[in-house]
């Protein structure tokens, strides 16, 4: 029989040895933008900011890096606003298709990406679109949905629809009703939304490999450079910098939530 | 002024338009490509369903193996997850006390960080060349790299289980918060030992948290083709690698369509399953 205090350690053992080997790639990539050789092999050479300092002469790199950031931003609004009509339609409004239009909307969660990707491929081939970051966009929007939807609902779904009637009998219009009273209501989940999608957005791959052509985002260029071992330290120093951006993103996005 | 009634057909257009175009139709356009014989003439010209392409997948028992194997893979690396995400998920629930909200954050904040860099960092570490042999090799422990780290099925299994623990411990979690604390004082004053506690109170509230995790975990891996193309070699290959062939280097659409729709359907039907087994909206809550 083992005590509660042996029990704790245990569990708390576990949980802080998966922690710290979920952390080691994230160090070791850390490290390895640090280190003077190319080869990413121990012992270490020596300690460097040449990479960093590349980075911003690397014209490719950044290029892929902006794609990201226009693809995620983009998507990430498209989605979000999609999203809160969704939610609204759906916690607000009594129709017969209700649970059929909340199905559609997180489907994209259950159809695999490389499924959706080739579908994807097919329509923009069949209807002579051009591969570009638009359809990546498109692309990010649909798969970004069903999480502004949840995290909108959720949010309605806690407040009281009384509210609005309350403004609407007041003489509110119904747009005069969702500006003033809806909107503010919702707004730190819109935010949260929306920096899920960008962070779903940003770091998506599955999907960008058959739909970006030839203007790829970060982690299709990414991929195509894996094979050059002397541009891999370059690649690993942005891709540190990013990793603090997202994670920035994520931790700002967890307190907007926590405000409600 | 707008009222409510007009207000409902001017949200219900975009999101409908949207997922109709862009998630409905392409999906239905490969249903239809699967049923074409080859890809002569005009993409969009009108042609005779056939179903050669399914006769042909079903002649090539390969597709079949493969297709077996990666529900396989999707198998194991869901039952790992979910068995090694539920010491964390109880350890957060009922150990962690007031620091559970920053341990869950700290645990989460790596799976917000990019798939592919840590797929990328973890070959860094297991190549024949990579951080674990060059280290051993260092520290003299070993005098050849082990090459059996890399580039096979089963570091694509270690890989996939590693990158899904974190997300396994999500819906297990919300089971275990939800669960009464009375509850166990009631099975200690009617003289329940804390192993018994375990197995008759909380092993069974906990199940729906493990099935969702399971599902949660098994049907995007049931379509994973990236994680292999990373470190599966080509041993390691799956079922979305031989879709993503015939879209690209092979250029069979007709065929690569009947591909995925054979997967898109197993998916669905898995899906529809799950539903049946785990009250999702009770999970949610």
């Amino acid at each position: 029989m083992t005590s509660p205090r042996a029990r704790f350690s245990l569990l708390g053992g576990y949980y802080f040895g998966l922690v710290a080997l979920l952390y080691l790639p994230i160090a070791i990539l850390f490290l390895f933008s640090l280190n003077s050789g190319t080869l990413l092999s121990f012992p270490l050479r020596g300690f460097t900011l040449d990479w960093y300092t590349k980075l911003f002469a690397a014209d490719a790199v950044l290029r892929a890096a902006r794609n990201s950031l226009v693809v995620a931003t983009g998507s990430s609004f498209a989605a979000t606003v999609l999203g809160a009509m969704v939610a609204l339609l759906t916690t607000r409004y009594e129709f017969r298709a209700k649970n059929l239009l909340l199905a559609l909307a997180v489907l994209p969660l259950i159809v695999p990406f490389i499924v959706l990707g080739v579908a994807l491929l097919l329509l923009f081939n069949v209807f002579h679109i051009e591969r570009s970051l638009w359809t990546v966009g498109i692309a990010h929007t649909v798969v970004a949905l069903p999480y502004t939807v949840l995290i909108v609902t959720a949010r309605l779904a806690g407040f009281d629809a009384h509210l609005e009637e309350a403004a609407m009998d007041l003489g509110a219009d119904y747009l005069t009703t969702i500006r003033r009273v809806i909107f503010p209501i919702i707004f730190p989940a819109l935010v949260s939304a929306w920096l899920t999608a960008f962070t779903v957005s940003f770091d998506e791959f599955a999907l960008a490999l058959f739909l970006a052509g030839t203007t790829p985002t970060f982690p299709v260029y990414l991929f195509s450079q894996l094979r050059f071992a002397n541009r891999l330290p370059i690649m690993i120093a942005l891709a540190v910098l990013l990793m603090l951006g997202t994670l920035t993103l994520v931790i700002l996005a967890e307190r907007i939530r926590r405000i409600e | 002024m707008l009222d409510r009634r007009s207000a409902f057909w001017l949200l219900l257009f975009p999101p409908l338009l949207w997922l109709g175009l862009f998630l409905l139709a392409p999906l239905a356009l490969m249903a239809a490509f699967s049923f074409r014989a080859d890809l002569s003439g005009e993409l969009l010209q009108a042609w005779t369903p056939t179903l050669a392409q399914y006769a042909r997948l079903a002649a090539v028992g390969s597709y079949w193996r493969l297709l077996g194997v990666s529900a396989g893979v999707a198998l194991v690396v869901a039952v790992s997850a979910t068995a090694l995400a539920f010491p964390v998920a109880y350890f957060l629930a009922f150990r962690a006390g007031a620091r559970a909200g920053l341990y869950l954050t700290l645990l989460l904040i790596p799976f917000w960080t990019s798939y592919l860099l840590r797929v990328m960092a973890l070959k860094l570490m297991l190549g024949s060349n990579g951080v674990v042999n060059s280290f051993l090799l260092y520290l003299g422990v070993i005098h050849e790299p082990i090459a059996l780290l890399l580039y096979n099925r089963f570091a694509v299994v270690l890989t996939l289980i590693y990158v899904w623990i974190p997300f396994a411990a999500l819906p297990i979690l919300a089971a275990l918060q939800r669960i009464d604390l009375a509850l166990f004082e009631a099975a200690a004053d009617l003289g329940a030992p804390p192993p018994a506690q375990f197995w008759r109170v909380t092993a069974p509230l906990s199940l729906p948290g493990l099935f969702a995790a399971f599902f949660m975990v098994f049907i995007p891996t049931v379509g994973e083709y990236v994680t292999p193309l990373l470190v599966g070699g080509s041993q390691g290959m799956l079922y979305g690698n031989i879709v993503q062939d015939f879209f690209t280097k092979a250029a069979n659409w007709p065929f690569g369509a009947a591909l995925s729709m054979i997967m898109l359907v197993g998916t669905l039907a898995l899906a529809a399953l799950a539903l049946r087994v785990v009250d999702l909206r009770q999970l949610l809550q």
